[in-house]
């Protein structure tokens, strides 16, 4: 890889750092694991993307406000990869997008359940505690298994009595 | 008005129809639900259960359309075929009957489509196996939700078990479908592309009766009524069900938003 290429890649990095995520505004794209990729093709600059959920209506928004950053800094003509191998986990979000969630009142998932299929828990249901994001307390409940996107499901705490929404480990 | 599309018949075609459109139809009669969950939780959760199934069946109606040789894509499969040109299995369209019958159908095919996608996942079709591995995660975060309220209702009340109990009676003549193989099934195993669908079958009883036997709930004796839903002989319900959803691009073609 030469100099220039080494340097036009880091800057998209560095522009696509500043990309949100559109329903977790707190957190970049890169951030979220979404960026897999940038490469430097013979046409331009290919970033690769993995989405979150199949049906995340986020997905094209997020493509385009891609492709849109790496044009601005002046590091066009680029294009949009899409790869859904291997599927996206939240294993993939960052340590500082794991801190920038808790800071937005989001309870950061905890490690994703390995691949493959799962047992159905019948007993038990209830899954280990996930710690509010404001006070930290473990003595929290879930209300809903699905929340306001497809990525969060809904809590609340029962020292502090505030609702928030937990990122789910997938 | 926009005309409808023909498509060609070719078993890989149809294996992978019969999927999309069961996940694209059980999404419609999940999204029928927004504005109308018994709560708010609910509500949420159901809509978003049939944003996942639409995701999926976009994914898997566009890799149809690429086999197509035709060029279709993803929205003129969804929206421009006719009623005979849909594949799914017919319970996927019946109408959404009450919470206790959403409940039991999504459990029914949430475990089915989860034994599926986990199968799929070593499909010879690249692209297929991607697309399991993402909604493998998917299909079993619904199963989860759908064991949790079939054990919650069946467990409950009088009326939320009666409940129960009459939606699998109503359900159960539907099953044999999603269990019976033909030539479509027997293409897909011989060529690697998926499972055959009696495959499938002894995984899914012992899922559910898993569930069902937590709940207090059985599923009934199997009947001799076949229901044919895959091969494009739909029940009553599916003309009303495409006619909703279909209206915008025939009314408009292209309309976009």
């Amino acid at each position: 890889m030469s100099v220039a290429t080494a340097s036009r890649v880091d800057a998209a990095w560095t522009a696509l750092a500043e990309v949100l995520d559109p329903e977790v505004p707190a957190l970049s794209v890169v951030d979220l694991g979404l960026v897999r990729e940038v490469n430097e093709r013979d046409d331009g600059l290919e970033v690769v993307l993995t989405p979150t959920y199949s049906g995340c209506p986020a997905t094209e928004l997020i493509e385009q406000n891609v492709l849109d950053a790496v044009v601005a800094a002046g590091l066009g003509p680029a294009r949009v990869l899409t790869r859904r191998a291997p599927a996206w986990s939240s294993d993939w979000i960052s340590e500082e997008g794991k801190r920038k969630l808790r800071e937005y009142g989001i309870a950061p998932p905890g490690p994703a359940l390995p691949e493959g299929a799962q047992p159905i828990r019948l007993v038990g249901r209830r899954t280990a505690a996930v710690p509010c994001p404001r006070c930290d307390s473990p003595r929290t409940e879930q209300l809903s298994a699905f929340g306001s996107t497809a990525c969060k499901s809904l809590h609340r705490c029962l020292d502090c009595r505030e609702p928030f929404e937990h990122f789910k480990p997938i | 008005m926009q005309a409808s599309i023909q498509i060609p018949a070719t078993p890989e075609l149809d294996y992978l129809l019969r999927l999309g459109d069961t996940c694209l139809i059980s999404g419609q009669r999940l999204g029928e639900w927004c504005g109308h969950g018994p709560i708010l939780e609910e509500d949420i959760a159901l809509s978003n259960m049939a944003l996942d199934l639409i995701g999926q069946s976009r994914a898997l109606l566009t890799l149809a359309g690429q086999k197509s040789g035709k060029g279709f894509d993803e929205d003129q499969l969804a929206f421009l075929r006719d009623e005979g040109a849909y594949r799914n299995p017919t319970l996927a369209e019946l109408p959404r009957g009450d919470f206790a019958f959403t409940i039991l159908r999504n459990l029914v095919l949430s475990t089915w489509l989860k034994l599926i996608w986990e199968r799929l996942r070593d499909s010879r079709d690249a692209e297929l196996a991607a697309i399991a591995g993402k909604a493998l995660k998917e299909a079993r975060y619904h199963q989860q939700h759908a064991a949790d309220w079939a054990v919650r209702l069946g467990d409950g009340t009088e009326e939320s078990r009666r409940r129960c109990e009459a939606a699998l009676a109503q359900i159960a003549p539907y099953l044999p479908e999603l269990f019976e193989d033909d030539t479509v099934d027997a293409a897909a195993e011989a060529s690697g592309l998926g499972p055959a669908w009696s495959s499938l079958r002894e995984p899914w009883l012992a899922e559910m009766g898993e569930v069902l036997g937590e709940a207090g709930l059985a599923l009934p004796e199997s009947t001799k009524f076949r229901s044919t839903g895959k091969v494009g002989r739909h029940s009553e319900h599916m003309g009303y069900l495409l006619a909703e959803m279909q209206y915008l691009q025939r009314a408009y073609p292209g309309g976009a938003w």
